[in-house]
């Protein structure tokens, strides 16, 4: 066998890591594996313009194909096609059919799959939208009139919850234990997003879980823990999303959440030690917070695989070749989310506050401007802003990268 | 000298090219996306992080 790396996972972190090993030297074979039949294509449209008018599913997915960098050349693309184990320490992938695929390198970019509302029922009428084929599915489902129930209140639930309104649905939203987008937005911003969901007509229900789904072959509807009853024609669930480790089960890896890494992005094993030759990418990796110098944990936004592929490659080309890895950046968490055309961006990690205040304008009318700022022991670690032009965004990121404080341990 | 376009249709003007090649991307105060269409080469790599990084897939290298 020749030298050669395999990505295992073909979305956006398959590949930004396979362009960025070509970019760190990589001069040998880079086999990317991914599971679903299309090449990378970008997901955040699939909940907003994708879900509301996709067109045909060619334009929808030329409309959503990454284009590579010119310098991505020589890589060999193995789509639709399953991973189902792996062998780190002989350097072995195992596909679906049995085939065997041998590895100098290992990129882990298998990303994540939705979780599913854990309540008895039929199963049949219940949507999730993760990949393009989910969101054309839903779409069809979406038509004016349609009594929509949304379980679960994070980004992809709201963004949903609105764009099913702008159909025409007659849309409930069900919260969960926190509100709208609370854990990245804080609670102020959370009732905000609130008003300007029930201000577009969607029925949100605070503090709610679903309990049971009714219908005999087909969901009709659903119960509350309230014990509400909800009609629903369509319903869908938001309610987070669980990581694709299964294969790399049997190599003595921490899969308590995503897989382990250090601050390069190279996979540990349970005793925390580098695995050979192993660098994960993108938000199934769980790596220290070197900024904030918080405990390891996975991030779920759009730019988290390109920022991890750009210190992934080089490392693992690095092991390689028997050298130590470069210092490793420490990117800046950045989301957006767009509801009803009001734009919010987040910079920072928001969510790990232990204090919030307003910077400019009220939380309480995010459509007409505002900017809070999140804070932890007195430094700003995160702001958010809405309703603003992208200059303020612009000055506010520079704020919190003022602020941060870098601890490089 | 190196060329780029900007698809206006599909830039929603998130801004983030302004972060990655501020010599070449700027946002104005109303939050519009200004920049220059010609840039010098050793600007390449900086631009081709701003088109990565658009979450639109608006900038275009011009060959």
């Amino acid at each position: 066998m020749g030298e050669r790396i395999i990505v295992a996972g073909a979305s956006l972190g398959g590949l930004r890591a396979a362009e960025q090993l070509r970019s760190a030297g990589w001069d040998g074979e880079i086999t990317v594996v991914g599971e679903e039949a299309h090449p990378p294509y970008n997901r955040p449209p699939l909940s907003k313009e994708v879900l509301a008018a996709p067109g045909t599913p060619e334009e929808a997915l030329a409309s959503l194909t990454f284009r590579p960098k010119r310098n991505a050349t020589g890589i060999q693309w193995r789509l639709g096609t399953r991973i189902t184990g792996s062998n780190l320490a002989a350097g072995t992938l195992t596909l679906e059919d049995g085939e065997e695929l041998g590895f100098n390198g290992l990129v882990v970019a298998t990303g994540l799959r939705p979780r599913r509302v854990q309540a008895p029922g039929p199963l049949a009428g219940r949507f999730i939208l993760r990949t393009l084929d989910d969101a054309l599915a839903l779409h069809a489902a979406l038509v004016p009139g349609a009594r929509v129930s949304v379980i679960g209140s994070g980004f992809i639930g709201c963004e949903t919850a609105a764009t099913a309104a702008s159909l025409g649905c007659e849309v409930t939203l069900v919260e969960g234990r926190t509100g709208p987008m609370e854990r990245p937005l804080g609670s102020a911003l959370s009732r905000g997003v609130r008003a300007l969901l029930t201000g577009r007509g969607i029925d949100c229900r605070r503090g709610v879980s679903v309990i049971r789904y009714r219908g005999t072959e087909s969901c009709t509807g659903l119960e509350l823990s309230d014990g509400t009853l909800l009609h629903a024609d369509v319903v869908v669930e938001a309610v987070g999303s669980m990581a694709n480790t299964e294969w790399l089960e049997g190599n003595d890896l921490d899969l308590g959440d995503g897989v382990e890494c250090d601050r390069h992005l190279r996979v540990l094993t349970a005793a925390g030690q580098p695995v050979p030759g192993v660098v994960a990418v993108g938000d199934i990796a769980r790596y220290p917070d070197v900024r904030n110098a918080l405990p390891a944990r996975r991030v779920e936004h759009w730019a988290t695989p390109s920022d991890t592929a750009k210190i992934a490659a080089p490392a693992l080309v690095a092991a390689i070749n028997g050298l130590p890895p470069a210092e490793a950046a420490a990117p800046l968490p950045t989301f957006w989310t767009d509801i009803f055309g009001t734009r919010i961006n987040g910079i920072g990690s928001p969510a790990h506050a232990r204090e919030t205040r307003v910077l400019e304008g009220n939380p309480a009318h995010p459509q007409a401007g505002v900017a809070m700022g999140y804070y932890r022991d007195n430094t700003l670690i995160g702001v958010v802003n809405a309703g603003l032009p992208a200059s303020r965004n612009l000055h506010y990121r520079q704020l919190v990268l003022d602020a941060g404080v870098l601890v490089t341990t | 000298m190196a060329q780029i376009t900007v698809d206006r249709k599909l830039c929603d003007n998130h801004g983030q090219c302004a972060i990655a090649s501020p010599k070449v991307f700027s946002m104005n105060d109303e939050g519009i996306l200004k920049y220059e269409e010609t840039f010098d080469d050793a600007l390449l790599d900086e631009v081709e992080e701003a088109i990565d990084v658009c979450p639109v897939q608006a900038i275009f290298v011009k060959d």
